[in-house]
Parts: C-alpha cells; sequence; structure tokens
C-alpha cells in the first residue's frame, strides 16, 4: 500500500503549473509550496503538471528545479518527479556509471519490479540513453558479477500464481547441493534464481526451508565478506520478501553514521506509491521506533520535509 | 502438365486407328501415372490432379497406378498392393501442409512465435535454430509480445524453459538471446564498434571454445543490430574475413551472427536447404515457417538475395518444387508485396 497523500479534490494542471511558476520566481525559492504541490500527486498527475509546465513555459519543469533547488532536497524532488520508469531508467544508468556504480541499486531494480515494470523501465532506457539497459550493465561488469545481474535485468518472469511442486522440491535440492559444495555461481543456481517465477521461487525456497532445516539464505552466509554471495542474498530477499529487504536498506541507511542519503531518497521515492505502507510496518516491528521519526531525527531542512511528505507523517 | 495429359488424350498419332488409339491411350496412361505420383511428390499435395485423375479412375488404371509405384505400394505376400504405412505417414504430412500454413498465417504473430520457440525446444537441438531465428529475426517489441504470448499459452517464461531444457554451452548464448530488448536506433559508437570488432577476432583466432567466451556472448546477445552490423563490417576491414564464415565451426554463433547482420542470406539458405528433394522433415517445416513468418516483413529481399545465391527466384523454385492449394497460398503470400 502507497503511503502517498493526494487531496480528495486537486488543482488542475494548470493551477498546479502556475503555482510551482511561482514557487521559482522571485529571489529564492518556495521550497513548502514544491512540496506541498508535488509530494502529493500521483505519477499520471505529476506528468500532466509536466506536460502543462512544458506547454505554458517552455520548459521542462525537472530544468526548472534543478535550477532552483539543490543537493538532497534537489534529487528527492527530481526523482519523485519523474514517472516510475524513466526514474528506475535513471538510477539504473547512474548506477553503471564509474563513481556512482552499484551493483545494489541495479540488483534492487531488476528484482522488486514486477515483469511488466521492469520491461517499461527498459523502453525508457531506450528513450533517455539510446542503448539497452542490458548492455549497459554486461558491458560495466565482469565475471559472476555480470552473470547474475545481466539476466535479473533481462528476464520477463511469468507472473502467475501456478507452482509445480515436484518442481519445487528439485530444484531445492540443486540449491542445497551447489550451496553445499560452495558452488555459488554455478549455472543451476543462476539458472534457478534468474529464471524461475516468483511465485515458483517462494514454493521452491519454503521446501528448501522445510526439508533443510535453514533459510536459504542462512546457508549463503558461508563468507561474510564475499560481495557476491551478499548480492545473492540481496536477491533473494528481493525476490521473495520485499518488504523487509527495503526494511533492512533503511535501515542501514539511517543508521549510518552520517546517513546514506542516496539509498533513503531512492526507496522513498521509488516506494511511496507502491508498498510504502507496509514497509513501514516492517520498519516498526522491527525497530521499535516510527520510520518517520526515525527519519526526522536523522535529516533536517526541506529535505527532511520531503521525505517525510512522501512517508506519510503524523504530526506537523 | 495435367491439363496436357487430358488434352493429349484427344490427339492420337497418325497409324491405325486401332494402333494410334492403344499408342495413345498407353501414353496418356503413363503420363497420368505419372502427374499422380508427381501430385503426391515434393511439398504439399496436387489435390487438382488427385481429384481429376484419381477420382474419376477406373479400378484397373489404379491398379496400374499401384503396380507402377513401388515405393508407395508393396507387393503384399496374400497377393495384393500395399501401401507402405512410412508412406502414408509421409503423405499425411504433406495433406496438413496446406493446413498448418493457414493456420499459422493467420495466427497473431506473438502467438506464431511463442508456438513455434515451444516446438523447436521440444524438437531438441536439431531445432534450435529456430530459437535463435525467433530471437534474432524480429524486432526488439515483437520479441516481447512473443514472451508474453508464452507466458499466456505455457504458463512458464521462454528463459526459464530454455535455461531448464537446453544442456550444454548453448543454454547460455540462447537464454541470453531471447532475453535481449535491443536498443533500436541508428546511435552508435564507430570506436565501440571496432573494439568490439578486435575482441573477436582475438576470441575467434585464440581458438578457444568461443560459446564459452564471456565477451563474445556479451557482445552479441546486448549489442543493437546497428552495432552489429557495424562490427560486422569493422571485422571484414581488420580481419580480411567475414564473422559468419569464420564462425563455421560453431553452428550457434554462426547462425546467431547471420541473422542479426545479415537475415535475407541467412534465410535464403534455411529455404534452399528444405526445398532440396532430400530434405528431412524438420527441415522443410522451414518452408512454410519462413515465408508465412516473413511475408509480411522481407520476402521480396529474401526473394532477391536467393536468386543472387543461387540463380532462380524463390517463387519459380516453390513453382516447380510445391504442388497444389499449399503451393498457391505460399505464391500469393510471396507476391503480397507487389
Amino acid at each position: 500500500m502507497a503511503t502517498l497523500a493526494v487531496p480528495p479534490s486537486v488543482p488542475s494542471p494548470a493551477e498546479d503549473a502556475e503555482q510551482l511558476r511561482k514557487a521559482f520566481a522571485g529571489w529564492g525559492t518556495n521550497e513548502d509550496l514544491i512540496i506541498s504541490i508535488l509530494a502529493h500527486r500521483n505519477t499520471a498527475q505529476r506528468k500532466l503538471i509536466r506536460q502543462t509546465y512544458a506547454e505554458t513555459y517552455g520548459e521542462d519543469l525537472l530544468k526548472a528545479l534543478d535550477k532552483e533547488l539543490s543537493s538532497d532536497f534537489e534529487r528527492s524532488v527530481l526523482l519523485w518527479t519523474l514517472d516510475p520508469a524513466e526514474r528506475d531508467a535513471f538510477l539504473s544508468n547512474e548506477a553503471t556509471k564509474k563513481l556512482t556504480s552499484s551493483n545494489w541499486v541495479l540488483l534492487e531494480i531488476a528484482c522488486t519490479r514486477s515483469s511488466m515494470e521492469l520491461f517499461m523501465v527498459r523502453q525508457a532506457y531506450h528513450a533517455r540513453y539510446k542503448k539497452s539497459l542490458e548492455e549497459d550493465i554486461a558491458c560495466h561488469t565482469t565475471g559472476d558479477f555480470r552473470k547474475l545481474l545481466v539476466p535479473l535485468a533481462s528476464t520477463f518472469r511469468y507472473e502467475g500464481p501456478e507452482v509445480n511442486m515436484t518442481l519445487a522440491r528439485s530444484e531445492a535440492k540443486i540449491l542445497h547441493e551447489k550451496i553445499h559444495e560452495k558452488a555459488y555461481n554455478h549455472d543451476e543456481l543462476i539458472r534457478i534464481v534468474t529464471t524461475r517465477s516468483k511465485a515458483q521461487l517462494n514454493a521452491t525456497l519454503n521446501h528448501y526451508n522445510n526439508e533443510f532445516g535453514n533459510a536459504i539464505n542462512k546457508d549463503l552466509k558461508a563468507d561474510p565478506n564475499d560481495e557476491f554471495l551478499k548480492l545473492l542474498r540481496s536477491a533473494i530477499k528481493c525476490l521473495t520478501c520485499t518488504e523487509k529487504y527495503f526494511e533492512k536498506v533503511l535501515r542501514l541507511a539511517i543508521n549510518k553514521l552520517g546517513t546514506d542519503e542516496w539509498a533513503l531518497t531512492r526507496v522513498v521515492t521509488t516506494r511511496a506509491e507502491v508498498d510504502m505502507q507496509r514497509i513501514k510496518e516492517q520498519y516498526h516491528k522491527r525497530n521499535s521506533v516510527p520510520l518517520d521519526r526515525a527519519i526526522a531525527n536523522d535529516t533536517s531542512g526541506d529535505y527532511k520535509k520531503m521525505l517525510l511528505a512522501l512517508v506519510g507523517h503524523e504530526a506537523a | 502438365m495435367k491439363t496436357i495429359v487430358i488434352a493429349r488424350s484427344k490427339f492420337r498419332p497418325p497409324g491405325t486407328h486401332q494402333e494410334s488409339k492403344a499408342r495413345g491411350e498407353t501414353m496418356a496412361q503413363s503420363d497420368e501415372l505419372e502427374a499422380l505420383t508427381r501430385a503426391f511428390s515434393g511439398h504439399g499435395v496436387d489435390e487438382r490432379t488427385l481429384i481429376a485423375v484419381l477420382g474419376k479412375s477406373h479400378p484397373e488404371k489404379r491398379k496400374s497406378f499401384r503396380k507402377g509405384n513401388p515405393h508407395f505400394f508393396k507387393e503384399d505376400e496374400r497377393s495384393f498392393e500395399r501401401w507402405d504405412d512410412h508412406r502414408i505417414k509421409l503423405l499425411k504430412r504433406e495433406f496438413m501442409r496446406f493446413k498448418n500454413a493457414v493456420v499459422l498465417w493467420a495466427m497473431h504473430p506473438w502467438e506464431r512465435d511463442a508456438r513455434l520457440m515451444k516446438e523447436a525446444l521440444i524438437e531438441g537441438p536439431d531445432s534450435y535454430n529456430v530459437l535463435i531465428e525467433v530471437a534474432c529475426t524480429r524486432s526488439s517489441e515483437e520479441l516481447l509480445g512473443a514472451r508474453r504470448a508464452y507466458h499466456s499459452l505455457f504458463e512458464h517464461s521462454i528463459e526459464e524453459d530454455i535455461a531448464s531444457q537446453v544442456h550444454g554451452p548453448d543454454c547460455k548464448l540462447l537464454v541470453a538471446l531471447v532475453s535481449a530488448y535491443r536498443y533500436e536506433g541508428s546511435n552508435l559508437k564507430e570506436d565501440t564498434a571496432k573494439s568490439e570488432a578486435k575482441i573477436l577476432l582475438n576470441a575467434i583466432k585464440s581458438g578457444e571454445k568461443k560459446t564459452q567466451d564471456e565477451e563474445v556472448i556479451r557482445i552479441l546477445t546486448t549489442r543493437s543490430k546497428p552495432h552489429l552490423k557495424a562490427v560486422y563490417k569493422y571485422y571484414q576491414e581488420i580481419g580480411g574475413s567475414n564473422l559468419d564464415e569464420d564462425l563455421k565451426s560453431d553452428s550457434r554463433l554462426q547462425e546467431t551472427v547471420q541473422c542479426l547482420c545479415t537475415p535475407e542470406k541467412y534465410f535464403s539458405q534455411v529455404l534452399d536447404l528444405a526445398l532440396r528433394p532430400d530434405a528431412d522433415k524438420s527441415t522443410k517445416k522451414a518452408v512454410t515457417r519462413v515465408i508465412v513468418t516473413r511475408a509480411d516483413v522481407d520476402v521480396k529481399e529474401i526473394d532477391e538475395e536467393f536468386s543472387k545465391m543461387y540463380g532462380v527466384h524463390l517463387s519459380k523454385k516453390i513453382e516447380d518444387t510445391a504442388n497444389g492449394n499449399y503451393k498457391e497460398f505460399l505464391l500469393t503470400l510471396i507476391a503480397k508485396g507487389d
């Protein structure tokens, strides 16, 4: 469930565009006004506002925001304003560049989006970067990482609930075997994780747990410093218990010395319209403190206000 | 030819009336028997001849046909000419060729490609070239559509089925090809194309198993088609030979390169093999598959390439080797572009 709060009666895109224009006018910027509009509009509404703004003022709203805003606040507003496919394409592209390279972001996007959503990301990637997502990932990764990430980003998983229990049993056995042999990058292991439907994978991993006594991720903890194993565990977590995965990312981002703003911004802007409510519940359960309070304690200024507007905030 | 058979029986050569009548009838008879045999051979069956000649025939004529065709009928120990069982099976296939072509043609291209891929997977390694063909000669959107149709038809993703049913080094290549969503614009970096041509040259010269080479797979399974065509060109300039020829020892990679860079040449070769008299049952299927799947795309270009490579137009070759409704149907599809 989303935490995005859209007012029951929404001004027209033209009115919103006008208000935003006013927010940029003159000395300084009216950040509160920007937040009060953009942070309370859904994807379709934001798209209309962008279109109207461009038609009325001859400028892309994002460019105007880029000029007027700065640092973490700007990043959160820009990411939020983009539509989901474009946003993911932007984040993926950023993740393939040397300075901002991150296998984690690629993995997160590939595994937590639905099959069709992932495909739309690939389409948006073509349009924006004139290349395919998979060619950029392939080009910028090597060895086992390429072996895992390219198929994860290219797969178009079946989305039905059908499960074959015989297959679940036999594939759980294969996974157990390969993990036991420490062949973590084995073709069969990669095959199962990167091609099976989420429903089938869930069934297989449940069976793994029942049959072999441990959850698969526990068995994959053999070497705590192995980067590949960490990625593999995250992939499995993303695919089978998404909210827990995001709770962990948020927890690590907030608890980190200073804060990992990029991770925080990414999770909040990409999940506010999807399942942030469930992530909040998970966070509260795990950390005994509500997410919005944790964010409020760890961030400040307009950046904080933007995040809280998206995440849903009880007090003023 | 069949019409001449009927006409000839009206024109008797000079000589005694009895002799010429007998001679005329034997000639007409042997022409008819020949026509009947032809009606049952090649691609598809000649329905009209079967109706006109076989349908109208008296029992003695049919007996002559049976006796005169040891390939179709064998003398049974209990004194009758018996249909060869295998031949009946073959005939069943030939009769079905028209039906298969029609059904395939009416199908939505996405369903068509999904079914073709499923069939290829079931048939095994000898048919895996069809997987490469579909994955590499369709546009990115068409391939996505085929993948969606596959979900609906078979409740699995194509990549999970390929990954679990294909064994050996080809598996990775096939999964990657079918998963690709290649950029389709003309934007390409010449420098990258040049350096990737060099990478391919080195990989091929090194003699290692090329399908295991990470970089070869990466380039062939992720780069856009315009980029790959540029790589093909640079490969030729730098190395002096053509990329697909150098991959002769690895037929999957060769097919991949041909489908991506020179599809008309690839399709012409497939059709040529399928139209040969010794073509086996799964090779013969290619005629229907290629013509139906390319009729809306590039069948004219394939026809031209075919004529360049084999000295005869595809339409002429089909005229000579196919029969009846099946032939008419194929020729109509080929002529559509006119």
